[in-house]
């Protein structure tokens, strides 16, 4: 029904669309100027651990603003990507460039663990976000303002082990947001969350990704989240891009939809016959 | 039970009010049995004067000055002690959890000397300091410094590598790191630290004092063994519970304002 109701407004109805979320709550007043997405440029991306050669020259464009998705088998090096993107492993060949200057603060991870301080209270773990605006006089609105984006204002005062495994991950969220990154890469943020929670998620991520216009890269197991919430769909296999699939379906988009699922079947008929190959 | 179970009060109020009590139940059962034992003559009054007897002694001490001095000198030096080991156990804990350099160039030396029980040195000691105060603070020091070195030591190197790599990609300097991430992660093992120190604490002062001291809680016993005042002995000895006792909740009071975050320290 929700769905339902969201597809019938028109485009430029946006933010009151938001109110009608279903965990979340957005302050029309407070809403921020859109931040610009970077473009990314992956050239001849190549990563080995000892003998084992990971990535295997990976070349990629991603224009400013773009969701992407990467799926592909575990172990194909699609984690290993992200982290290579988002500086957290040296590159061993080839270069990853950001179209512009980038500070720390433009580009942020999010992981599958939600990796919470235990001993900060929310409002606090969010601020962490900040980077080096941790000590600005406006810190704390900013951190309360990302927690209200993914409407967990009313528990900034609680400690994370009070939190829901999903409540975890959407302050997780809020501390990656809260710098207005440029960039926001996702290692399987949601892989550990219940189908429920999960799907909700998901509506939240898209949600803050067309309000700030980020450039998202998403990495998962599960494909028809990959279809359900990115531009387009990179499918990795032995370090390589094995297939660039575009998702042209109209946002918000129906779940279970023909068009999605059918391209979900696609996509995964893709994987399962790399696994009948070998 | 289930009668003040069922009664609607607030935890936070009503269970620190009937825990209170409920931990004193035991010790004051204990004394009236013991009481009761010694007014029937069950318990020779020899082996084990009656409470009141030795609450009686206490009192008398207590008027002339003496035991408010002994006590007051061994709790100077149970805290004096503390802090000198505690600190350069803490101390050494940091460094080496901190730094490889630092751990791989004493820690091997400390684990040596931990083996040694320190009790040991008592001989040595008095060659050293004679029964001059700077022995009990020496003997005190080393004992409480290695279970704050070794559970502080711990206490860094288990801190989640997952949570100092969020912290480092969130840009924190070194020193941020670890006043946000290091310290407060490693703090729930420095407080195991702190409670066995204190553990070891008392019974190294009570050895000292017994073996060689002028003054304090121990020379007290040992001065009323020699004039056969058993009910000053069983004094001092319920002195110590007490003041054990005493160390132990410090810690404990502590330890909940400090780790209030954790989940072992809410439902409470």
């Amino acid at each position: 029904m929700q769905t339902a109701l969201r597809t019938s407004l028109p485009e430029t109805e946006r933010t009151s669309r938001a109110n009608f979320a279903p965990t979340a709550r957005v302050v029309r007043e407070e809403r921020p100027a859109q931040t610009s997405g970077l473009p990314l440029s992956i050239r001849a991306l190549r990563k080995s651990y000892g003998d084992n050669e990971v990535l295997r020259g990976i070349d990629l464009h991603i224009p400013a603003g773009q969701f992407v998705a990467i799926v592909g088998k575990s172990g194909c090096g699609k984690s290993t990507l992200l982290r290579l993107i988002a500086g957290l492993e040296e590159i061993d060949a080839g270069g990853v460039s950001f179209g512009d200057a980038v500070k720390p603060e433009d580009i942020r991870v999010m992981f599958q663990e939600p990796r919470l301080l235990p001993w900060a209270r929310v409002l606090s773990n969010v601020e962490v976000g900040l980077g080096r605006d941790r000590v600005s006089s406006d810190a704390h609105s900013r951190a309360e303002k990302a927690l209200t984006e993914v409407g967990l204002a009313d528990k900034r005062e609680q400690w994370p082990s009070l939190l829901s495994g999903g409540q975890k991950q959407r302050v997780a969220l809020a501390r990656a947001l809260v710098s207005r990154p440029r960039v926001l890469a996702f290692d399987e943020p949601l892989g550990a969350l219940d189908a429920l929670t999960r799907i909700s998620m998901q509506r939240l991520l898209e949600r803050v990704w067309r309000d700030q216009g980020f450039t998202a890269i998403l990495v998962t197991h599960d494909v028809s989240e990959a279809v359900a919430l990115a531009d387009r769909v990179l499918v990795i296999e032995d370090g390589r891009i094995a297939h660039d699939v575009a998702v042209n379906a109209a946002r918000p988009r129906k779940r279970g939809s023909a068009e999605l699922a059918s391209l979900e079947g696609s996509i995964l008929s893709h994987l399962l016959s790399a696994d009948d190959r070998t | 039970m289930s009668l003040i179970d069922s009664v609607s009060l607030p935890r936070s109020f009503r269970l620190p009010h009937v825990d209170g009590l409920v931990q004193w139940i035991v010790p004051l059962a204990i004394i009236a049995i013991w009481q009761v034992a010694s007014i029937t003559g069950l318990v020779p009054t020899r082996v084990l004067p009656a409470p009141s007897d030795v609450g009686l002694a206490g009192w008398k001490l207590l008027l002339s000055g003496e035991l408010v001095r002994n006590i007051w000198v061994s709790f100077w030096r149970a805290s004096t002690g503390f802090l000198i080991g505690g600190s350069i156990g803490f101390a050494f804990g940091l460094a080496n959890g901190l730094s490889q350099l630092s751990a791989r160039l004493t820690d091997t030396t400390l684990q040596m000397v931990r083996n040694v029980p320190h009790l040991a040195l008592i001989p040595l000691v008095i060659l050293w300091f004679g029964i001059d105060e700077s022995a009990k603070l020496f003997l005190v020091a080393l004992g409480v410094f290695f279970p704050i070195y070794l559970n502080t030591l711990h206490g860094i190197r288990t801190v989640d590598p997952q949570l100092i790599e969020m912290g480092r990609i969130y840009g924190m300097s070194d020193g941020e790191l670890f006043r946000r991430v290091i310290f407060p992660g490693a703090l729930p093992s420095i407080f195991v630290g702190i409670r066995f120190a204190l553990g070891i604490m008392w019974l190294t002062l009570i050895v000292a004092e017994t073996i060689a001291a002028s003054s304090g809680l121990g020379y007290m016993a040992m001065q009323a063994r020699e004039f056969m005042l058993i009910d000053v002995v069983v004094l001092s000895i319920l002195i110590y519970a007490l003041l054990g006792k005493l160390a132990d909740s410090a810690s404990r009071v502590l330890e909940r304002l400090t780790l209030s975050w954790h989940p072992a320290f809410q439902k409470r």
